[in-house]
């Protein structure tokens, strides 16, 4: 497979995957601004910032609903856009269906912003991004050769993903410390939390509807069977990555699967107690390990020197 | 004048009634207004299908064109620049006999043309002779010196060339011009068919139409059979400007077609005088580029400096003959409308044979005496820069105002050699379909000739279509549209 393809397939997931992520994330806060006055959502509009990657300072005089806001607009449509616009670059090897799914929701998006229905029915405007990004991804399934291509599709997905969680729970935990007494304003923080992961219902599953920060740690870092933790989207990697390196012929390495199964293990073999003690560390190191993998699928397959390929 | 029998069919009023014969050869009708046996078929369908019906079809195939992306791009315009290929209804319709003699002819065209590259990349004997002049060729602004001396595999130069017939009002077939660049067009060939199959099965049931689906494999045949020596599965590509191109969509669909990896400059590098792809699994060698990026932009480092859709080091790679480019470069020299003029010439020079598809009349306007006669006819003629395609930098003087003539009058006096002039050409004309009825409009027809180890021409082509009334210019970038083109067993 061409390098370009592959990064382009890679980018369009990613940047679909962000945009789901980030209007999750904004439904949740605005779900919960409705149950709650606004004295205590200046602070969860700044952590919403900070998920975004926006950590301030910020201007005294600045609304920070407003400011996150307009942030999260601009990572969704932006994100769908540069989605497509990857897709169309690689259109002769993705599915029709695929392209026609995500143009669809690209102009579907362009047509809502520009109704205003962003602004009037905000919540409206975020389930519509919320379905047509779980199409796509159900249609890219159901219709694309499982090969090389959907493989760098399912790592895109799956490397945002991770980082993302994983920086979201560092905000949290950042700001509520675990083993402390919780009131019931927290306690509606970490349903939202849950819920920005999709993970509400499934954790309910698991330790019924009593919510403790460990366990919403340990759920959404550690289940190996929910697609929304951690622990899955790095296995998920792992296996793509290394069905990557089998068709990679002259370029296999053992590099980029080194570095994933790592992250892959450290999950997977980390008592929750030792996870506990470091969690700050622990969350920062799985970012890390994220960007770690990025960079090294990109020398290994797609901008690796000429010298370096024409010795092997 | 006599009046027709009975039984004798004749445009009759139906769809037809406001279908009118005037001085151009009609496709379906003879002088007798009487049908043609080739278009009997047609014409009795369109008699007696409901108008409803042939809405209801129309409507059909805009949607398939619309569904499957079937668009081109209209350069000089902000928005909306993505169209729908414009597409008629109803097929033009050939003879086995009138594409027999279309075949031969273009056989025996590619065949000189190629000679005639060869030639004066080489020796330059038909310069030396004075087939041509010098001049003619040097001052050609698609003249590349960097060839000098470059030989192409088996001495084809242009391994594809899309070649514009119009049929005059005494019904024989000339040249128009060649495109032996990167004539495009060819999907649409394709896809059209695929379409008018779904549309009209009763038609194709009744009629035996010649196939034409086997396009990409003879391309890939002839790419192959080009390969540099000694390259046992050669790598073949194509090499593409980018989604932004107006043929993008082309150069998607025959690479899907063909099972070839479809390239942007940036995939490709070259090192020691070799090409290779970059892809997950580590550069792989590329043997042969069916390029669809012009000369001036396949490698800054031979060509154009600023372009950045080439690769840096490629003509290197061609002259070591690493890796073939089809068509070769420098080949635009011999569809220069100047140059043109010569083909006849060069066809008896090269082959000894008589020209079997006439050229259309051309005034050279670096000749003093032929210049004056055109300018002072301006109104009568097509004027035409030599080193243009598409329709751009055309005046068609009967259409023209005195403000264009006078523009194109300077232009000429400035610069002789870049212009000709050709007479005002009655293209033929052939039924489409218009919102319930029949009208007849000029057409053209683009065959497509492959060149490898033979020469192959699917039979068919592209039929361009003058969509509006009155209207001679066919390009698609100017208004026009497309018909499938049948040739009959």
């Amino acid at each position: 497979m061409l390098s370009r393809v592959a990064d382009s397939l890679y980018w369009m997931s990613r940047y679909l995957e962000r945009a789901e992520h980030t209007a999750r994330v904004l439904g949740t806060q605005l779900n919960l601004m409705l149950e709650q006055g606004p004295k205590s959502s200046d602070r969860r509009w700044l952590r919403v910032l900070a998920s975004l990657g926006h950590t301030g300072p910020f201007a005294d005089d600045s609304d920070p609903f407003a400011l996150a806001q307009a942030h999260a607009l601009r990572q969704i449509t932006g994100g769908i856009g540069f989605a497509r616009e990857n897709a169309r670059q690689v259109r002769e090897q993705i599915s029709s269906e695929m392209w026609e799914q995500l143009n669809r929701l690209f102009h579907e998006v362009k047509r809502l912003e520009s109704a205003g229905l962003w602004k009037s029915q905000p919540l409206d405007f975020l389930a519509v991004i919320l379905e047509s990004s779980h199409l796509v991804q159900g249609v890219t399934d159901s219709t694309m050769n499982h090969g090389e291509g959907w493989q760098f599709i399912q790592v895109g997905r799956f490397i945002e993903r991770a980082a993302a969680i994983a920086r979201l729970l560092d905000i949290y935990f950042h700001e509520f410390p675990a083993g402390q007494p919780m009131d019931s304003g927290e306690h509606m923080e970490w349903i939202g939390l849950l819920r920005s992961c999709t993970a509400f219902e499934a954790y309910c599953k698991v330790y019924t509807a009593d919510l403790r920060p460990e366990r919403v740690a340990e759920f959404l870092l550690l289940n190996s069977e929910f697609p929304h933790s951690v622990r899955f989207a790095a296995d998920r990697m792992q296996n793509s990555l290394e069905a990557i390196n089998q068709a990679a012929a002259s370029r296999r390495s053992p590099r980029v699967a080194k570095i994933a199964g790592r992250l892959s293990a450290g999950l997977m073999f980390t008592p929750l107690e030792e996870v506990v003690v470091g969690l700050a560390e622990f969350f920062a190191d799985i970012q890390q390990q994220c960007a770690r993998i990025h960079v090294a699928i990109h020398e290994v397959y797609i901008t690796y020197s000429i010298e370096a390929a024409i010795e092997v | 004048m006599a009046t027709p029998g009975i039984d004798e069919p004749r445009i009759a009023s139906g769809p037809f009634s406001s279908y009118v014969l005037d001085s151009a050869f009609d496709e379906m009708f003879d002088a007798q207004r009487r049908p043609r046996q080739h278009y009997r078929a047609l014409y009795e369908l369109l008699l007696s299908l409901p108008v409803e019906e042939m809405r209801r079809k129309k409507q059909a195939a805009d949607v398939s064109f619309l569904h499957q992306g079937i668009t081109f791009t209209v350069y000089g315009r902000d928005e909306g620049t993505e169209r729908i290929f414009p597409h008629d209804l109803l097929p033009r319709i050939l003879t086995s006999a009138e594409w027999e003699t279309i075949e031969r002819g273009l056989t025996q065209r590619i065949t000189a043309l190629n000679f005639f590259l060869r030639d004066i990349y080489h020796e330059g004997r038909c310069l030396a002779d004075g087939v041509v002049p010098r001049e003619m060729v040097y001052s050609c602004k698609h003249f590349r010196r960097q060839m000098r001396g470059v030989t192409a595999p088996k001495n084809i130069y242009v391994a594809v060339m899309g070649t514009d017939l119009i049929r005059l009002p005494d019904g024989r077939f000339v040249v128009l011009e060649d495109n032996l660049r990167v004539p495009s067009g060819v999907s649409y060939m394709l896809t059209s068919r695929q379409v008018m199959k779904r549309i009209f099965p009763e038609l194709f049931q009744y009629t035996d139409v010649r196939p034409i689906d086997h396009y990409p494999e003879v391309l890939l045949t002839t790419l192959r059979a080009l390969a540099p020596e000694g390259r046992g599965e050669p790598n073949i590509v194509l090499l593409t400007p980018g989604v932004y191109n107006s043929a993008y969509f082309e150069h998607t669909y025959l690479a899907r077609q063909m099972g070839i990896e479809l390239v942007e400059g940036r995939d490709l590098v070259v090192h020691d005088n070799v090409v290779y792809m970059r892809t997950t699994g580590g550069l792989r060698r590329v043997d042969v580029i069916y390029r669809r990026v012009d000369d001036d932009f396949i490698d800054p480092l031979a060509f154009r400096s600023d372009s950045i859709l080439g690769v840096a080091g490629l003509f290197n790679a061609y002259r070591a003959g690493n890796v073939t480019l089809a068509n070769a470069l420098g080949t635009g020299v011999a569809d220069d409308k100047a140059l043109y003029a010569y083909v006849p010439k060069l066809i008896k020079y090269f082959l000894g044979e008589d020209p079997i598809l006439d050229n259309v009349e051309t005034f050279l306007l670096t000749e003093p005496a032929e210049r004056r006669h055109v300018l002072d006819h301006l109104e009568k003629y097509v004027v035409k820069a030599v080193g243009e395609s598409g329709g751009y930098g055309m005046l068609i003087g009967p259409h023209s105002t005195a403000e264009q003539r006078e523009e194109f009058r300077q232009l000429i006096e400035a610069d002789p050699r870049n212009y000709i002039a050709q007479p005002t050409l009655m293209l033929s004309r052939a039924p489409c379909f218009f919102d319930g009825k029949v009208e007849p409009r000029h057409v053209d027809l683009r065959p497509y000739i492959l060149c490898g180890d033979k020469v192959t021409i699917v039979p068919g082509g592209l039929t361009r279509v003058a969509l509006r009334s009155g209207s001679l210019v066919v390009n698609s970038s100017q208004g026009g549209g497309s018909k499938d083109t049948w040739v009959l067993q």
